[in-house]
């Protein structure tokens, strides 16, 4: 039986998803500019990887445990505003810093950057390429027999990335268990529905049939990503866990509307959020 | 002009399998092309280190900077084409924006591909290797270079490109007296006009520069092995020297050697100077001599292009 949370957990998580939300739309306002939609679809499972799962070395290099971290690639880079504010808020930096974020001269580049900001693994931003990178570290953390996981999150729309394929068949021929691919299955891209644009089915169905172990859990239900994420570390193949969730989630007039996938809310917007976000 | 001639790709094959034996660091990537690569070598040798990521080029340059990313120095191989063409964009955004220690070492570059025609002939992977910020470019001329070249990539701490010649080629460089480095190379003195190439048109320049000679026009002839960073110095100082300057490469005359030799003088020394390359155009089927004739690449049609121009 796995660890379990506990409810004073769940408790704590959401407080910490409510101020993450909370910061995301604060940074976009200030920047004018960034990505409300899939970050805030994305801070309960960052929230939960971070806090609960992962082993995370926000002090880096300094620590002797430094090389057995576990690494975490945002491959949807766009929701930089999100792994932002759960790193200042894990202690990577100070939480003043988030007001810099997209500024010129800022350590926060619009989409994540490994030469400016320390903590960040390897730079995104341009989508399908992290399930790829992910396969390398997880290649190379074999060879050197570290147990550490390599923790990929990627949008769905990503999916329709040629080269994302290419990497879930190098996973799979590797059998590399220490991957985690979590997909933000929020059904949202820019223009539109993804099932408009280009129908990504069941994308459950597809990662099992190129040879992963999935599940597909409700990626805003804390006790859900917490125990698939936990069955993800036992696995004997590379796991996929499709979390659905909802582009916007916390702010009612941001949900479920892919116009705010890349707008930042002007100062009534933004007040009416934080409005809801208690 | 026959002379022994080795293959460069064998010994970009034989130098991965030393350096494999040197650091256990080294790994090696290809993408279904191991045998034409020669990096079959090395996954002889080190299977365990050596991935095949199947007909997936742009997942192979990912992987590989996946790997590069958990302190592995990555060398990857396939056709120029495919290295710099279908993946130029994981190269550009994952591997050199974040500055990843990941080797690229492409084989079948330029017109000398052959018989595959215009589809496998890159005529533009230097363009587009040199375009990226943090992005070191090498083309080495013979054996001896490539292996120093590769040695050099494997120690050094950063993205590089390598062309490797699809031909086999003479030796220039001997042992006893090279030493890659950064700088350009002055195979021959002269003082009549610069002739500054590198690569597989290195020979045929070194054997244009002596039909000129018998003639009575004094080439000098420079090797630029590293596109970039180039080394300006040198090329200025034989503008200065001979105030004519042609460049000869395997490559399009748009981008390449010729372009980045053009950059350098018209902001520090206005020559002309004349690109000789492949022109704006695709290549075609033939035999890999067969098409430097056709395209003027050989020591002749360099000496009639070249006379012509002098006269």
């Amino acid at each position: 039986m796995l660890n379990q949370i506990s409810e004073t957990e769940i408790g704590e998580l959401k407080q910490v998803s409510t101020k993450i939300r909370r910061e995301i739309l604060l940074m976009i306002h200030k920047a004018k500019s960034g990505h409300p939609g899939g970050s805030l679809s994305s801070v309960d499972i960052l929230n939960v990887l971070f806090n609960k799962c992962m082993k995370i070395c926000p002090d880096g290099k300094n620590n002797p445990q430094y090389d057995l971290r576990d690494r975490f690639i945002l491959s949807k880079g766009h929701a930089s505003a999100a792994l932002y504010a759960i790193m200042a808020h894990c202690g990577y930096f100070k939480e003043e810093e988030l007001m810099t974020f997209r500024a010129l001269g800022s350590r926060l580049q619009g989409h994540p950057s490994s030469k400016m900001l320390d903590g960040i693994e390897v730079s995104t931003g341009s989508l399908g390429q992290g399930l790829s990178i992910g396969c390398g570290m997880a290649l190379g953390l074999k060879l050197d027999k570290i147990n550490s996981k390599v923790y990929v999150y990627m949008g769905d729309g990503e999916l329709e990335e040629g080269s994302v394929w290419e990497a879930v068949m190098n996973a799979a021929h590797h059998k590399l268990n220490n991957l985690i691919a979590i997909v933000d299955r929020n059904r949202l891209q820019i223009d539109g529905s993804t099932e408009n644009i280009k129908s990504l089915g069941n994308i459950t169905d597809k990662f099992s049939a190129f040879g992963w172990n999935t599940t597909e859990i409700d990626g805003h239900d804390f006790k859900q990503i917490y125990s698939a994420v936990e069955n993800a570390k036992i696995s004997d193949k590379p796991f996929a866990i499709i979390a659905n969730t909802i582009k916007g989630k916390g702010v009612s007039f941001m949900e479920n509307n892919a116009g705010w996938h890349g707008k930042a809310p002007n100062e009534e917007q933004l007040n009416e959020a934080l409005k809801e976000l208690v | 002009m026959n002379r022994e001639c080795k293959s460069v790709r064998s010994v970009y094959g034989q130098t991965l399998v030393e350096l494999g034996k040197q650091n256990k660091n080294i790994v090696v990537l290809d993408a279904d092309l191991s045998c034409s690569t020669q990096t079959q070598l090395f996954a002889k040798e080190f299977p365990e280190r050596f991935f095949n990521t199947g007909i997936a080029e742009q997942d192979l340059m990912t992987t590989a900077a996946g790997l590069a990313c958990t302190g592995k120095i990555p060398f990857v191989s396939t056709f120029a084409m495919f290295a710099t063409g279908r993946a130029w964009e994981q190269i550009r955004n994952t591997i050199c924006y974040s500055n990843l220690n990941v080797k690229i070492a492409a084989t079948h570059g330029g017109i000398t591909v052959g018989e595959d025609g215009a589809s496998h002939q890159a005529l533009e992977d230097i363009a587009l290797m040199r375009n990226i910020p943090n992005m070191t470019v090498i083309v080495p001329a013979d054996a001896l270079q490539t292996k120093q070249a590769v040695e050099f990539a494997a120690q050094y701490n950063g993205p590089v490109y390598i062309r490797i010649a699809r031909t086999s080629l003479p030796d220039i460089f001997d042992e006893k007296d090279y030493k890659f480095s950064l700088k350009a190379n002055i195979i021959k003195n002269g003082c009549d006009v610069s002739l500054i190439t590198n690569g597989e048109t290195l020979v045929e320049t070194l054997d244009c520069a002596k039909m000129l000679s018998d003639i009575g026009i004094n080439a000098e002839v420079i090797d630029v092995p590293v596109v970039k960073p180039i080394d300006k110095e040198t090329i200025i100082a034989s503008a200065k020297k001979t105030n004519k300057v042609i460049t000869i490469e395997n490559h399009s005359i748009i981008g390449g050697l010729g372009t980045a030799v053009c950059e350098v003088l018209s902001e520090n020394y206005p020559v002309k100077t004349l690109r000789i390359g492949i022109n704006d155009e695709f290549g075609q089927s033939g035999k890999a001599n067969e098409l430097m004739d056709f395209y003027g690449l050989n020591a002749k049609k360099l000496t009639q292009k070249i006379m012509g121009l002098l006269k």
